[in-house]
């Protein structure tokens, strides 16, 4: 690699260089556009740095194959797109109920189905959201520059480790496949959370769901000093399933409350011209990028216009959304999607009738000029 | 032989299984595979799917991982390349192994990535209550087949050759003794080994195909099986061979990766 810090990369390389930065040891993926140069990278880098890189015969098995080497202490991940990341959500979910820290990529594309493979979206908000059966819930991240994704990538590894919880690293094909400038960060320049392991001595009983004080559940590596069980029921401390219904409920609202409680620790955003904004953009990924162009420009003509950029989505974070929308008139959410994050916003501020949608859903970066034209529908001012 | 209590977690006990089920018996062969092998409880990985003969995995004091339906050689295949030294077991269903798991079943042979494969094969999804799986012969009743499957069954020996097992054979919960000599072997080859082992459903199977009891079954299995070399094709007509089919040395998985990382890894 070069001296220099400075790089002019894809996204997907990004993706990966950061991964590395974060810890990355085990990779399993398919191949799938937008994502695929990720795996392409780190077939290349993981065995020169001491990682494992594995191409799966599919996506359910790429998930199932990160969980299965996550549980044995090395950091891991998996890069898709939408038809690969529906069918990696059954194992997601395994790794939301048996606590395992991993990071999955998912390099939007236009959907459903499948969809527009070269083309943008952000059409798998909610999939991230809700994409596995049942009650649970799940840290999501997203960003508008490779500068950011870099820095998201490490936080989700971070997060994931800290809340021993699935990541999803939520891009788009915009960002993937584009080129930009990035400077690599020093090393410990983002700090790096390693995995947090027992102290309880080999031969001792190790109890692989029994919370220390401060409610985080230490690992031991599986294959190593102790020997416990793993599963996707309903379980004990042991990890032993079982249906009996206090513990089912405890084990339930601890899934979710070890994230839902923690919002304001999750929540990653940046905030432009908040203070006197009639006129409050909210965007995410590359979508924010268009957002934050045209909220600069209309300011040059003295709009009162101010925007919030999301880079957490999941857990949403509702407080700081009311908080910074307080005193805005109009409330525009800017996405490429029928609404998904719009909808939200809508639960989370104290006028819903404020809320506006400038969205783009036919496979094209929303641009500047569409928001706009947006803005002058919004604005009653015709286009 | 030791005693091979020392190898249950007794207090998880009773185990989910019916009387006569056939999937006890490999436990117990299993165990005493491992224990004629002089292994340490801690060498052992036992990465099971979803299923009756999945739940096998809970009641042994190994490292035991209970995954999807289908995905356990998926996951076992994460934790064995993240850590090669360990030796990991993978019970499944004939149903788990190869309707919903069949992608994995033929890719982890294909690879042969050392893991050691068990079918427990009782012609039905034993856990869902009694449909037919792809291992039910054309003909025979379940709860989805009222009037016989028109299905063609699988034969497991077939698939894991076509798609490269180095290590295969068939068994049954009659021959136990084979069985323990053969997993024997299974655990210590190394590449990606498949034993299946007939195994009898007298709940769901038995039932609806009026097999009798479970001992019954179990006749069926010594009458209509016979040493592998012992009979031409046509003597042997619908019996089937027990023994070992493939046993053979080819680069394993994780060494040819390993081989990839000391040509270009950081020294
Ligand atoms: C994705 C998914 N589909 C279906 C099921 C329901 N299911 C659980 S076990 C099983 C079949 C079990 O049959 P087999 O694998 O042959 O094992 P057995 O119970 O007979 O030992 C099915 C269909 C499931 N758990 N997950
Ligand atoms: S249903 Fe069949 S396979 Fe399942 S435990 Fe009972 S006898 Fe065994």
């Amino acid at each position: 690699m070069p001296d220099s810090p400075i790089r002019f990369l894809q996204g997907n390389e990004v993706l990966a260089d950061a991964a590395l930065y974060a810890g990355l040891k085990f990779f399993a993926g398919y191949p799938i556009t937008p994502s695929t140069e990720t795996a392409e990278r780190l077939s290349y880098l993981l065995p020169r740095v001491g990682g494992k890189f594995i191409q799966m015969e599919d996506e359910l098995s790429s998930m199932c194959a990160i969980i299965g080497a996550s549980l044995t202490g090395l950091k891991a991940m998996t890069a898709t797109s939408g038809p690969g990341f529906s069918l990696m959500q059954e194992a997601i979910g395994y790794a939301v109920m048996a606590e395992i820290p991993c990071v999955i990529a998912d390099v939007q594309r236009g959907g459903p189905s499948t969809g527009l493979p070269t083309r943008v979206s952000q059409g798998d908000v909610m999939q991230a959201r809700w994409g596995t059966h049942g009650d649970h819930s799940i840290i999501t991240l997203t960003a508008s520059n490779h500068q950011d994704m870099f820095t998201m990538t490490v936080e989700a590894f971070n997060l994931a480790e800290t809340f021993r919880t699935p990541v999803i690293l939520l891009f788009d094909e915009v960002l993937a496949h584009m080129r930009e400038k990035v400077t690599i960060p020093e090393k410990d320049e983002i700090p790096i959370v390693d995995r947090l392991v027992t102290s309880v001595p080999r031969g001792t009983d190790y109890h692989p769901y029994f919370p220390r004080e401060d409610g985080r559940l230490p690992m031991s590596d599986f294959g190593g000093s102790h020997r416990y069980n793993v599963t996707g029921l309903f379980h004990d401390m042991w990890g032993f399933p079982t249906d009996k219904p206090d513990v089912v409920n405890e084990l339930m609202h601890h899934l979710v409350n070890k994230i839902e409680n923690r919002v304001s620790i999750i929540q990653r955003y940046k905030e432009y011209h908040i203070d006197d904004a009639e006129t409050l953009l909210i965007s995410y990924g590359s979508a924010a990028r268009s957002a934050r162009h045209i909220m600069e420009d209309r300011r040059k003509v003295g709009m009162n216009i101010g925007m919030l950029e999301l880079q957490t989505l999941w857990p949403f974070p509702r407080q700081l959304v009311q908080e910074k929308t307080k005193n805005a008139k109009y409330i525009v959410v800017v996405e490429m999607n029928m609404g998904q994050i719009e909808n939200e916003v809508r639960a989370s501020v104290n006028h819903s009738d404020s809320v506006y949608l400038a969205n783009r859903v036919d496979g094209q970066l929303i641009t500047p000029t569409d928001i706009k034209n947006f803005l002058r529908i919004i604005h009653g001012r015709g286009i | 032989m030791s005693s091979m209590t020392q190898y249950l977690r007794t207090r998880f006990m009773p185990h989910i299984w019916c009387p006569g089920c056939g999937h006890g018996i490999v436990l117990s062969g299993l165990l005493r595979a491992i224990d004629a092998l002089g292994l340490e409880k801690n060498d052992i990985v036992i990465v099971s799917g979803i299923g009756c003969s999945s739940r096998l995995q809970g009641y042994v004091d190994f490292h035991t991982m209970h995954t999807l339906h289908g995905r356990a050689l998926a996951f076992a295949t994460g934790v064995k390349f993240g850590r090669p030294e360990l030796k990991i077991i993978v019970p499944m269903g004939d149903g788990d192994a190869l309707a919903i798991g069949g992608n994995h079943f033929i890719h982890a042979a294909r690879r042969n990535i050392d893991l050691t494969a068990i079918v427990m094969n009782n012609n039905i999804y034993g856990m869902t209550g009694g449909q037919f799986s792809p291992m039910t012969d054309t003909g025979k009743k379940a709860t989805t087949a009222p009037d016989g499957t028109i299905d063609r069954p699988f034969d497991t020996v077939s698939i894991a050759t076509a798609a490269g097992a180095t290590f295969i054979a068939r068994t049954t919960t009659y021959h136990v003794h084979q069985m323990i000599q053969i997993l024997k072997k299974a655990i210590v080859h190394r590449g990606f080994s498949v034993v299946e082992i007939l195994s009898q459903c007298p709940t769901y199977y038995g039932r609806k195909n009026n097999a009798g009891s479970a001992v019954d079954m179990m006749n069926w299995f010594k009458d209509n099986t016979y040493k592998l070399g012992t009979k031409t094709a046509e003597e042997a007509g619908e019996m089937k061979a027990l023994g070992i089919f493939i046993e053979k040395d080819e680069p394993e998985y994780c060494d040819r990766y390993k081989t990839i990382i000391q040509k270009v890894g950081s020294p």
